[in-house]
């Protein structure tokens, strides 16, 4: 009984969609960042060590510069960086894009990890280093419930919202968006039209870059305003759920992020329950919530969506 | 014909010798940036790793883990699946191998010991088949899949060591396991013990050898995972291998993490696996997915992970071998780039000769 109070009392709280909408934030940036890049046919399972590293990256250079902004964008060029090595080893040397995807994650946790002790002076985590102001919204603010939930939000989480649409409009919309689908279905069929396959998926494969750095830097100077080792904590694979759930549609994959968003704001609002009085011991199970609904929904629900056809298929021209 | 599989042989074995290498001077680049010297660092961690017999012991027992793990990834690409599991599969084999070994003090050794190795192989079996069936049944990638996994027996276990299981203060740990679960210790030097866990790796190395090459299961399972298409043509079953590998696949992770507990930590700890299940990646990669392979190129991340902590008294992070992994497994997806420059050294000497 006492349960289903509690979780009455959640979900009648305007702070767990808040929260739910943060938490996703770094999802829909990733997960939008994975369409692009599946949409051309290269999976990208590097989302989680790009968001590592971005996360890092922005860290360091708000350290330096004391400005969260410019760390937004140093993150975006290492996101870049990633990108880059993951697209020249999947396009252009045909590489098994799993490996170099798990291989770059590594890379990722290893030089965040090597470099701590040099640029902060101690392993772990740094203290907090600065972070990018929430802005309020002058007349939302006021409206009953509705202000609560988006009258004072990170800039980031806006921007997310608003690369869904563009990101939805840029694939479906644009001649670019539809070759890259092509590209992404036939590529056979696509070079024969003209199309360069490889430039193709280098975009994508970048772009994802980008996008999957951004929700990295938001778990950063976004959300928290320190850098802690391996802070991503398998929210890029999260992520890449949610894009299988929205069946590699941007707009889709927002609403599964927005889902494993909840999950996340969830297990929060349950730990922190007045009602529940969860103890210390037992808060790792309730940890276990995202991933748990993570599973279910990805096994409930592919053979339902289909991926590319060419989908983690290297291109060799002849 | 004998000529050319010579050569297949050779170049399986120098692109991975060749990664490696190219990785190390990589790193070096790195330790340069920090303002260290990669050659003192390097001896640092080879001194670390060999320069004593009691770092050499240290060097084995960080190795044996090792090769569990990186035969549980190496035979599932076998199999076609991508177990990037093996964390949370040897993480649920060391809790249930400790669960196994605490309840088992009224029993002699030779009961004992097997039902705790075991229980912790069990239970690693049944972590991975999890993603097996789900794969099988629902198609739901076992790279998500395990990865969930891997979180969910990470904070179980964290649970278990600051609930249930709790003992003591300080780090949140179990109780140990009985006495007559423990493996016996053949040499001691100083605080470093050497069990007869790494002749268990090396034997399973070799079942898993024989397995793959010599037996119709293991024929199968590789069909499956080279076409599975045609495999089901030829009616083999997907469903049953694909769960099949995955629990092979895991019972090996999961003892991995039974010997952890029974020859070196004799308890469960939160950090226990810290990382050996996704090293298993590492090192399957750079032994080819070749049993033999595999317990070679475990012997070479164990000494990086033994010299490292060498290296860090040195002032080099010992995410140094994280960096230097990440590099090799970059190096072995895109290996065509390590023929390219192993060919065109080739071709530019034939043309100096002439």
């Amino acid at each position: 009984m006492t349960w289903i109070i509690s979780i009455l009392n959640i979900f009648t709280n305007p702070l767990f969609y808040k929260i739910t909408l943060t938490a996703a934030t770094p999802f829909i940036f990733a997960a939008l960042g994975g369409v692009f890049s599946e949409i051309t046919g290269v999976v990208n399972i590097a989302l989680e060590g790009i968001m590592l590293l971005g996360a890092f990256v922005s860290i360091v250079f708000t350290y330096l510069t004391g400005s969260p902004w410019i760390g937004v964008l140093m993150a975006m060029i290492s996101g870049l960086g990633m990108a880059w090595l993951h697209a020249w080893a999947s396009i252009k040397w045909y590489g098994n894009q799993i490996v170099s995807g798990t291989a770059l994650i590594l890379l990722a946790q290893g030089l965040t990890g090597f470099l701590m002790e040099p640029i902060f002076g101690k392993p772990g985590q740094t203290d907090f280093i600065g972070r990018i102001k929430d802005i309020k919204i002058p007349f939302v603010k006021n409206i009953p419930f509705v202000g609560e939930i988006i009258g004072e939000l990170n800039p980031l989480v806006f921007i997310a919202i608003g690369l869904v649409f563009f990101s939805w409009w840029f694939l479906y919309k644009t001649t670019m968006g539809l070759r890259m689908r092509a590209v992404g279905e036939n590529p056979e069929a696509a070079d024969t039209l003209g199309i360069n396959v490889y430039k193709i998926r280098y975009f994508g494969v970048l772009m994802s870059g980008i996008l999957a750095s951004l929700g990295g830097a938001f778990l950063s100077v976004g959300e928290l305003g320190q850098f802690k080792e391996l802070m991503t904590g398998g929210r890029g694979f999260i992520a890449l759920a949610a894009m299988i759930l929205g069946n590699w549609n941007p707009i889709g994959a927002f609403w599964a992020c927005l889902l494993f968003g909840a999950a996340e704001a969830m297990n929060n609002q349950l730990q922190s329950s007045p009602i529940l009085q969860i103890s210390a011991s037992t808060k790792p199970l309730f940890n276990m919530l995202p991933f748990i609904v993570t599973i279910i929904v990805v096994s409930g629900f592919i053979g339902r969506t289909r991926a590319p056809a060419a989908d983690g298929v290297p291109y060799i021209k002849d | 014909m004998k000529k050319r599989i010579m050569k297949i042989n050779l170049s399986a074995f120098i692109v991975p010798v060749m990664s490696v290498i190219i990785a190390l001077l990589i790193a070096s680049v790195v330790i340069l940036l920090i303002g260290k010297n990669p050659l003192i660092a390097y001896y640092e961690m080879l001194k670390g790793a060999f320069g004593s017999s009691q770092d050499f012991i240290n060097t084995i027992v960080k190795t044996t883990p090792l090769i569990l793990t990186g035969l549980a990834v190496g035979f599932g690409f076998r199999a076609g699946v991508f177990n990037i599991g093996a964390e949370g599969q040897m993480s649920m084999g060391a809790l249930f191998a400790t669960i196994a070994g605490m309840n088992l003090g009224g029993f002699p050794p030779y009961i004992a010991i097997p039902i705790t190795i075991l229980s912790g192989m069990l239970m690693g079996a049944l972590w991975a088949s999890i993603a097996g069936f789900l794969k099988a049944r629902t198609g739901a990638h076992e790279v998500i899949t395990t990865i969930m996994l891997n979180w969910i027996s990470y904070y179980l276990g964290n649970y278990m060591v600051a609930g249930p299981l709790s003992v003591g203060s300080g780090t949140p740990k179990s109780p140990e396991i009985a006495a007559s679960a423990k493996l016996p210790v053949i040499i001691k030097s100083q605080s470093i013990e050497l069990t007869p866990g790494i002749f268990i790796a090396i034997l399973m190395a070799i079942v898993i050898y024989v397995l793959l090459e010599k037996t119709s299961t293991g024929y199968e399972i590789k069909a499956v995972g080279f076409n599975p298409y045609a495999a089901e043509y030829g009616g083999i079953s997907i469903a049953k291998n694909v769960v099949l590998a995955m629990a092979i696949s895991g019972a090996l992770a999961g003892l991995a993490g039974a010997l952890e507990v029974m020859g070196l930590h004799y308890r469960y700890l939160g950090t226990l696996t810290s990382g050996k299940g996704f090293d298993g990646i590492s090192i399957s990669l750079i032994g080819q997915n070749h049993p033999i392979g595999i317990i070679f190129a475990a012997l070479l991340i164990g000494s990086l992970r033994t010299g490292s902590n060498a290296m860090q008294f040195a002032g080099i992070p010992k995410h140094i071998v994280m960096i230097i992994q990440g590099i090799v497994i970059f190096l072995v997806a895109a290996d065509r780039i390590v023929k390219t420059i192993l060919t065109y050294r080739k071709k530019h000497k034939a043309g100096v000769e002439k």
